[in-house]
């Protein structure tokens, strides 16, 4: 039964993709019907699989090379798996339902959740992957689902546009991704996690092939993470539907990379140079994605650069070791930016979207709902008191506390910033008065709208105690979160952090009508997308001279001209030689036949 | 004694020769540089005949392999008259004209 139910949980919904794409696609209900049924029976499977405890490990052989390589599709189900599989499967099963609403009137319903249910197998293929190999073909799988879904409106340029620079982008990541795994195998013989770890020794005797293989793994954390300088495509890929923003870049998929580091974490232990470049990197996102979400007008993007900046935590949490932190802080983080996501999307659906949210305001006593879901949303992600977000926030602030000063104040000043933003996104947009007519006619959403809401509402404000957290992680791995000692001065300065931003932001922005600060540095994402698409137009441009110069010069002129030249210019001046002239050809003859015989006879 | 030696003959035909050679030169009618030809290959002849003739072997007879050369001579010329007269007939019915200076669109 234990290890038939993750195999059910994988192909659920590739059945259900499989039946959408060959014979469903005409039939909108019946595609949102299959959709459904999938999510819901991958949903009951991983709770009967996590009510049961158990550990799973069981594997289907793929190839078979000899001892030198065996690739197997694999499961591996331990308490890590099991955090997962709840998360994706769970906000997974509300976003779906949202979805049926948020999508009713969309003519490529078919299509939607068709992608959504690919991507729902190929992130749970992740998730339950028990070797680098086969992660890294879902890794792609999920990359694939993501550029259908952020250019499903693919009419829109933008959204084209944003999808093909998502895809592209994570090619990078993934570049460096394939090439970790290939350094790991040569040195160990091995990709499967256990493999692995027993052959750890080959690779720790080479602490520098160590740190490269752990850093080109790490680079695909950073595409899929959207960790700098990789973190481009993010914000862009807010061009896809509100659910999917929710699902895919917000709760799940962009998890992975965390999710992976994680799962890996045994070999990045053993190198602290890569540990330390991994802190670095997340520290550096989070805060510069943090003050880039201080400028932005966008919902989507505010809550984009925010979930930039948590992943950055994330990273910088493994970073400093304390990946069981991290783990805590996505599962927290995964319900209420979910929660958000879906609740701008109950917004930018009320408003007919709209979403820039100087034209929203006092949405509070139109969609009171949304709001009352939205601010405990908010709460949870600023870290107040006794919510979701405060506790695992504090175990990574902990962690970074023992270990490094500069990622502790890097963490505690993204704290500090995202209060700030956060609290701005509120005020504006749901306080004050209805600044457009569209706003003043808002209105809360049906029920297959604000039922999750209301459920992801719950989930971020419990997600954090023991009795919930602590029965989902399995008591081992929730004490691994603790398992830094306690320092009461920390979550008195995360709190202050809090109490600091929320109150420079309602002191700010409370009752304004348009923007009183405009800090274009951040506001234009400190000019990083302009200066690659500078680099890039440079790059290219140098490039295709060169290659310009090399087709015309070289190829055309010494190959093709060269080569039609040189015939030619023999040709005419052997031609010279044919006058016409019969004597002519006659003393030609004679002459020749004079120079014969001198040469035989001589 | 005969006045008349080898010498004399080889110096004949050298003018034959040369005489032939300059008209096939120098000529235009192309009947006439064929004439001229015919010139050459009998001064050819006259010289093998003349080396037949003076160089007697042993037994006191001339060397015939000179003299079947000259036959052979005469046999190649004359299938080549026939086939270069046949040529000749046929550019004149297709250009009406014998003269080589007009017939060069060969040229390039």
């Amino acid at each position: 039964m234990e290890t038939t139910l993750p195999w059910i949980i994988l192909l659920s919904p590739l059945a259900s993709a499989v039946l959408i794409l060959l014979f469903a696609h005409r039939s909108k209900s019946l595609s949102v019907a299959l959709s459904l049924a999938a999510v819901s029976t991958a949903f009951g499977a991983t709770l009967l699989l996590a009510s049961s405890g158990a550990v799973v490990q069981t594997a289907a052989t793929w190839v078979d090379l000899g001892p030198a390589l065996h690739l197997t599709i694999g499961i591996k189900v331990d308490a890590l798996t099991r955090v997962m599989l709840l998360v994706v499967t769970g906000i997974g099963a509300l976003v779906h339902v949202y979805s049926t609403v948020y999508m009713a009137e969309d003519a490529g319903k078919s299509r939607f959740f068709g992608a959504l249910s690919l991507f729902m197998f190929s992130m749970l293929g992740i998730v339950l992957a028990d070797n680098l190999a086969m992660m890294f073909i879902f890794w792609e799988l999920v990359g694939v689902s993501s550029f259908l879904l952020i250019g499903h409106w693919f009419t829109k340029e933008s959204a084209a546009k944003a999808a093909n620079k998502a895809f592209l982008t994570n090619r990078i990541g993934d570049f460096g991704f394939m090439s970790g795994i290939l350094l790991v195998w040569a040195a160990t013989g091995s990709v499967d996690f256990g493999g692995i770890q027993q052959n750890l020794g080959k690779l720790t005797s080479d602490p520098t092939l160590l740190t490269l293989a752990g850093l080109c793994l790490f680079c695909g954390a950073v595409g899929k993470s959207a960790q700098v300088p990789l973190h481009v495509w993010l914000p862009d890929a807010m061009e896809g539907p509100t659910p999917v923003s929710a699902l895919i870049h917000a709760a799940t998929m962009v998890a992975a990379g965390v999710y992976m580091l994680a799962r890996i974490f045994f070999i990045l232990e053993p190198s602290p140079v890569a540990l330390a470049v991994i802190a670095g990197i997340g520290a550096t996102t989070a805060v510069l994605a943090a003050l880039m979400a201080t400028q932005q007008d966008d919902v989507k993007r505010i809550l984009a650069y925010s979930t930039l900046s948590q992943l950055g935590l994330m990273v910088a949490g493994v970073g400093v070791g304390a990946w069981g932190a991290s783990m805590f802080h996505l599962f927290t983080h995964a319900f209420f930016k979910a929660l958000l996501f879906l609740g701008s999307g109950a917004v930018i659906h009320a408003l007919h979207h709209e979403q820039d949210i100087w034209k929203m305001g006092g949405l509070r006593k139109t969609m009171p709902k949304t709001f009352l879901t939205f601010a405990i949303g908010t709460l949870a992600l600023t870290g107040a008191p006794y919510l979701a977000g405060f506790f695992s926030k504090d175990a990574i602030l902990l962690a970074a506390w023992h270990k490094t000063t500069l990622v502790f104040c890097a963490a505690l000043f993204t704290s500090l910033l995202t209060a700030f933003y956060m609290t701005r996104l509120v005020v504006v947009a749901f306080l004050g008065e209805a600044r457009t007519p569209a706003a003043k006619h808002g209105h809360d959403c049906p029920a297959a709208m604000t039922v999750p809401l209301l459920i992801l509402a719950l989930l971020s404000v419990i997600a954090g105690y023991e009795f919930f957290a602590g029965s989902i992680f399995g008591t081992e791995l929730f004490h691994s979160v603790h398992a830094a000692e306690h320092v009461s001065l920390v979550p008195i300065l995360a709190v202050g952090a809090f109490l600091l931003g929320t109150g420079a932001a309602w002191a700010l922005y409370a009752g304004k009508v348009k923007d009183p600060v405009r800090i274009p540095l951040f506001g234009n994402r400190f000019y990083i997308d302009e200066m690659y698409a500078a680099l890039i137009a440079g790059t290219q441009d140098l490039l295709a001279s060169f290659s310009g110069w090399f087709d015309h010069f070289i190829l055309d002129g010494v190959f093709v001209r060269g080569l039609s030249g040189l015939t030619w210019g023999v040709g005419y001046t052997l031609r010279l030689l044919q006058i016409g002239n019969l004597q002519g050809y006659a003393f030609l003859f004679g002459a020749g036949v004079v120079a014969l015989f001198y040469m035989l006879i001589k | 004694m005969n006045p008349l030696t080898l010498n004399h003959y080889l110096l004949a035909s050298g003018l034959l020769f040369s005489l032939g050679f300059a008209g096939v030169m120098l000529r235009r009618n192309i009947i006439t540089i064929f004439m001229c030809l015919e010139l050459m290959l009998n001064a050819a002849n006259l010289s093998l005949v003349a080396f037949s003739r003076f160089h007697v072997g042993m037994d006191g007879l001339p060397n015939y392999n000179a003299q079947v050369l000259v036959f052979f001579i005469i046999t190649v010329a004359a299938a080549e008259v026939a086939v270069g007269l046949a040529i000749i007939v046929a550019l004149y019915r297709a250009r009406q004209t014998t003269h080589v200076e007009d017939i060069q669109s060969l040229k390039f």
